[in-house]
């Protein structure tokens, strides 16, 4: 056999194996899926994977391995066949403990803390299956808990701890129980001690509903914990996992069982980011589910039941969230369908993570979409309990944080433009006469306007009943004020006519700047004196207001003007007040149609003829205050701030990306005539790293200035209100001051990653000991979130 | 790595490839499969560019909108082009706004590999799309019946839409 024919045989032996090793991987993933017989499937794998272990041990090791993290919910299933491999062969088990403590061990370091969670319950349930003795997982458990005892650490980390020892519990609760009650009284009594010491600040801050009535809105370990508490009372008789070890326990029991090698807790790095505490959603109990008779029961909030169903329904999100049909087939798949009221407990898990606060896991639009999918495949049942779901939610806005107000709206207006704008406003006619500021009207206010960007003022008008009349959006129109008409009543007319020419001809910018210097500046009249005008107003409001006239036919058409007298724009945008003059003038032209005024904001901040600051500062001024508790003032302020911190994170990036490439350029930058040695691109330098230093700086600086401006304009509207308020006798607790409040939690909570860096600045210019306690209380919750 | 989410269906390629692309195909499948813009199908003529970023800003930040227009009339025809800055804004598009309505369609997003100037015409017989020129149906929010079938019917079966 010469050399070409033994690479064939071995190129073939290899891709036998690779077949076989694919082949097992199928096998392993897949087990438990369908709907045979589990028990002798597992039965028949445990015998193929023992004869396997020889040659490919290694692979089903690690294909195990992955599956015991990366499908937590059949946790069980392969915790059974590992503990049948062990039965057969102990130091395969020996060997995958190993294996896992060490993936237990990497994923803390790394801060992969769902992994590092499934990758402890995995462990604790391999005691079920005696692979592993009870001493040593409760030793294991005693030396993660003395992480509640560390002093100097964030709260969160203590958290995830304790949080990660209880979730394993409701799977070798039992256990623990027959065969170590003691040791595992004393584990739940120090987890116990902490609990009570913890603040639970954040609770405020991170729930969507402000009050416990109807449902109380708990922080999740406590939730957690009063749920293995119940769980504790009845002797830890939990039905709800599937447990296939219990069909193999005479094989099982004569097994040798592992120590787990010991680990401790890697000890806190200021660079470890733990994931921040979340107040459990609850938005439907069992009274609102159909008749008792009729269908199986939701069990109640601190049911050990509950908890699991809501875990592996979100695990299901997690897994299909980007493909949202096989999501939606999944969910309604869920394997304890029969058990449950399913559509509740799917729509409610739904809404858990688009209101969940600070922001949702995935984008919005994900779960708007998985909702009409959802409807899509069951239409008698799902639009039911959505509609009910949604009525739920308008009768109980009055209490409902800002922020999740705002995605309601946004999520509402969506589903209905889906579904031909039909609805039962009927319903919510009695709303319509409240208070202009009350949540309800409120909604419905911003519901319709978000409806009408989606289709046209008339088809809104025609979908309503006639009582809403007050609440319609007025017609969007450009307000174009110099007008031939009014030459006589308004100043400036005869400018714009010019310009108009000018802009149709396609006159330069410097032509255009020329025709401009010529206006007279009405701020001259009212100087005293030599104090030159740093602006003129005319001037902007003509040029402005004229230029987006002409291009006010579509997006684009503005586009195009603006780019078109980018100079323009620039030489008269210099200094703040001009910008504010500019903001001033745009408002008036675009006042009735809310989303271009969004959408030319947003053009402007993003070429940088408008500053950030001045935006801020322009939404906090008097002449904005009518429009101040509008949706579409926060929208602007949102993407404003997101501009600047994309601008911050874009640059950070880069020079950390240019660090990296100054390490490897060899060559030196002494000589000048050296060639240089770097292949193609940029060869940098320690100068560019320098100048993107200065930038990164820089930018750092208009952020900081950015959160201090808007801070600062909030401590001072609030506490101007609260004096009156006190000065006159009366309550300060109004709509509009529900609404201020709500919308300056709204921009702590909605950027608090990158107003975490300025906390101590913020702390010691603005949040002071002196501050009115109703707005330091804010500031202080907004500390709690990663204490 | 076993078990990941790359290469989900609904960010894959369809079948269609420009036939007017000047390049080879592997060269349009490159791009496609890089690509930032979208194709946007079954608007109706109405569907304003309003609209179009109303509900595409959903996914991300909205590079530019270039909507379809009638080659002679310069009217829009029932198509655009959208441009992400991100690919991963695009992708969200694909997974989650293709398939559902705007302005009470259906509409269809794919992957384009481009946006070159002229492209914003349709490409039919008499200026609109090549799928108006053929179909028998009645569709108000696309002028009525297929432009083959209203020469057929005649005057009076011509039209439809609603203009607002």
């Amino acid at each position: 056999m010469n050399a070409l024919d033994r690479l064939g045989k071995k190129r073939r032996k290899v891709s036998e194996n690779q077949d076989i090793e694919d082949r097992l991987g199928k096998l392993i993933i897949e087990v438990g899926e369908k709907n045979t017989n589990l028990e002798s499937n597992l039965e028949g794998l445990a015998s193929v994977l023992e004869g396997d272990l020889g040659t490919f041990r290694a692979k089903v090791l690690r294909i195990l391995t992955e599956c015991a993290i990366k499908i937590p919910e059949k946790c069980t299933i392969y915790s059974t066949l590992v503990g049948l491999l062990n039965s057969k062969n102990y130091n395969f088990g020996g060997e995958f403990v190993e294996h896992m403590v060490r993936n237990l061990k990497d994923n803390l370091k790394s801060c992969n803390w769902n992994s590092a969670r499934y990758c402890l319950r995995f462990l604790a349930d391999l005691v079920n299956c005696h692979v592993i003795s009870a001493n040593s997982l409760l030793a294991l458990f005693d030396n993660l808990l003395d992480a509640v005892k560390e002093e100097g650490v964030p709260m969160v980390r203590k958290d995830w701890y304790a949080y990660a020892v209880l979730s394993c519990l409701p799977w070798v609760g039992r256990e623990l129980y027959e065969k170590k009650e003691h040791e595992l009284n004393m584990l739940l009594t120090t987890i116990e001690v902490y609990l009570n010491k913890r603040s639970k600040k954040h609770l405020a801050v991170l729930r969507v509903w402000a009050t416990d009535n109807p449902h109380p809105q708990e922080e999740y370990l406590e939730c957690l914990w009063a749920q293995i508490n119940k769980l504790r009372q009845d002797n830890w008789t939990e039905n709800h996992i599937l447990r296939p070890y219990l069909a193999f326990d005479s094989i099982l029991c004569e097994a040798l069982q592992h120590n787990i090698p010991a680990i401790i807790p890697p000890p806190h790095h200021p660079s470890y980011k733990y994931p921040m505490p979340w107040v459990v959603f609850r938005m439907f109990d069992y009274t609102d589910c159909p008749e008792v008779s009729l269908g199986p029961i939701l069990p109640g909030a601190h049911a050990i039941e509950r908890y699991l169903i809501e875990e592996h329904l979100h695990q299901i999100i997690e897994l299909y969230h980007y493909e949202r049909k096989e999501c939606s087939q999944q969910l309604m798949n869920f394997p304890y369908k029969l058990n449950i009221p399913l559509e509740y407990c799917v729509i409610e898990v739904i809404f858990a993570e688009l209101l969940s606060l600070p922001s949702p896991r995935y984008i919005e639009i994900f779960y708007s979409s998985l909702l009409l999918e959802l409807c899509k495949l069951k239409p008698y049942s799902i639009p039911q309990v959505l509609a009910q779901a949604t009525e739920m939610f308008f009768f109980r806005l009055e209490n409902m944080n800002v922020a999740c107000f705002d995605r309601l709206v946004t999520w509402f207006s969506y589903h209905l433009s889906n579904f031909k704008f039909s609805f039962a406003w009927d319903d919510w006619e009695a709303s319509v006469k409240f208070h202009p500021e009350h949540p309800q009207p409120k909604f419905i206010r911003e519901v319709l306007l978000k409806t009408m960007r989606l289709s046209y003022h008339q088809r809104i008008c025609d979908m309503v009943p006639k009582s809403y009349a007050s609440l319609l959006p007025e017609k969007p129109e450009v307000n174009y004020k110099y007008n031939i008409e009014n030459s006589n009543i308004i100043e400036g007319v005869q400018y714009a006519q010019t310009l108009t020419t000018a802009i149709r001809q396609k006159n330069s910018d410097e032509q255009i700047i020329n025709i401009l210097k010529d206006i007279s500046n009405p701020l001259l009249m009212e100087a005293s004196g030599d104090v030159e005008p740093r602006f003129n107003p005319l001037q902007i409001s003509v040029f402005v207001q004229t230029l987006l006239f002409l291009g006010a036919k579509s997006f684009t058409h503005s586009f195009v003007a603006i780019n078109r007298y980018y100079e323009v724009l620039k030489w008269l945008a210099e200094s703040e007040e001009a910008q504010l003059c500019v903001l001033r003038s745009i408002f008036e032209l675009w006042r009735t149609h809310q989303q271009m005024l969004v959408v030319l904001i947003d053009k402007l901040l993003k070429n940088q003829i408008l500053d950030c600051s001045s935006v801020a500062n322009w939404i906090f001024s008097k002449e904005m205050s009518s429009e101040f508790t509008k949706l579409y003032i926060w929208e602007i302020l949102c993407l404003t701030i997101n501009k600047m911190s994309k601008h911050v994170n874009r640059l950070t990036k880069e020079l950390s990306e240019m660090r990296e490439k100054v390490g490897h350029t060899t060559g030196s930058s002494d000589s000048e005539d050296e060639e240089p040695q770097v292949k193609s691109e940029e060869k940098v330098t320690e100068e560019m790293v320098e100048r993107m230093e200065e930038k990164l700086e820089s930018a750092q600086g208009d952020q900081k200035n950015l959160f201090l401006i808007i801070f600062q304009r909030f401590i001072m509207i609030l506490s101007e209100h609260l004096v009156r308020c006190d000065t006159d006798g009366i309550s300060h607790d109004n709509y509009w001051y529900k609404w201020t409040i709500g919308r300056l939690q709204q921009v702590f909570l909605a950027h608090h990653d990158q107003v975490q860096k300025y906390s101590s600045t913020l702390e010691t210019l603005l949040f002071t000991q002196d501050l009115d306690p109703h707005i330091l209380e804010v500031f202080h919750q907004f500390l709690s979130l990663r204490g | 790595m076993f078990l990941n989410n790359s290469g989900s269906p609904s960010v894959e390629l369809s079948s269609y490839r420009d036939q007017h692309f000047k390049g080879s195909r592997a060269e349009q499948e490159k791009l496609l499969k890089q690509s930032t813009t979208l194709y946007v199908g079954n608007l109706s003529f109405y569907t304003t560019e309003e609209q179009i970023y109303e509900l595409f800003s959903k996914c991300g930040d909205i590079k530019r909108i270039i909507m379809g227009l009638d080659k002679y009339k310069k009217t829009p025809c029932g198509f655009c082009f959208l441009e992400y800055y991100t690919r991963a804004d695009a992708e969200n598009s694909m997974r989650y706004v293709n398939g559902t309505r705007l302005d009470d369609r259906i509409i269809r997003i794919d992957w384009d590999a481009g946006f070159v100037e002229g492209r914003q015409f349709g490409r039919g017989k008499t200026g609109g799309q090549v799928r108006d020129e053929y179909r028998a149906d009645f569709d108000a929010g696309r002028g009525g019946y297929g432009k083959l079938m209203q020469q057929k019917l005649g005057p009076s079966e011509i039209g439809g839409g609603f203009p607002r």
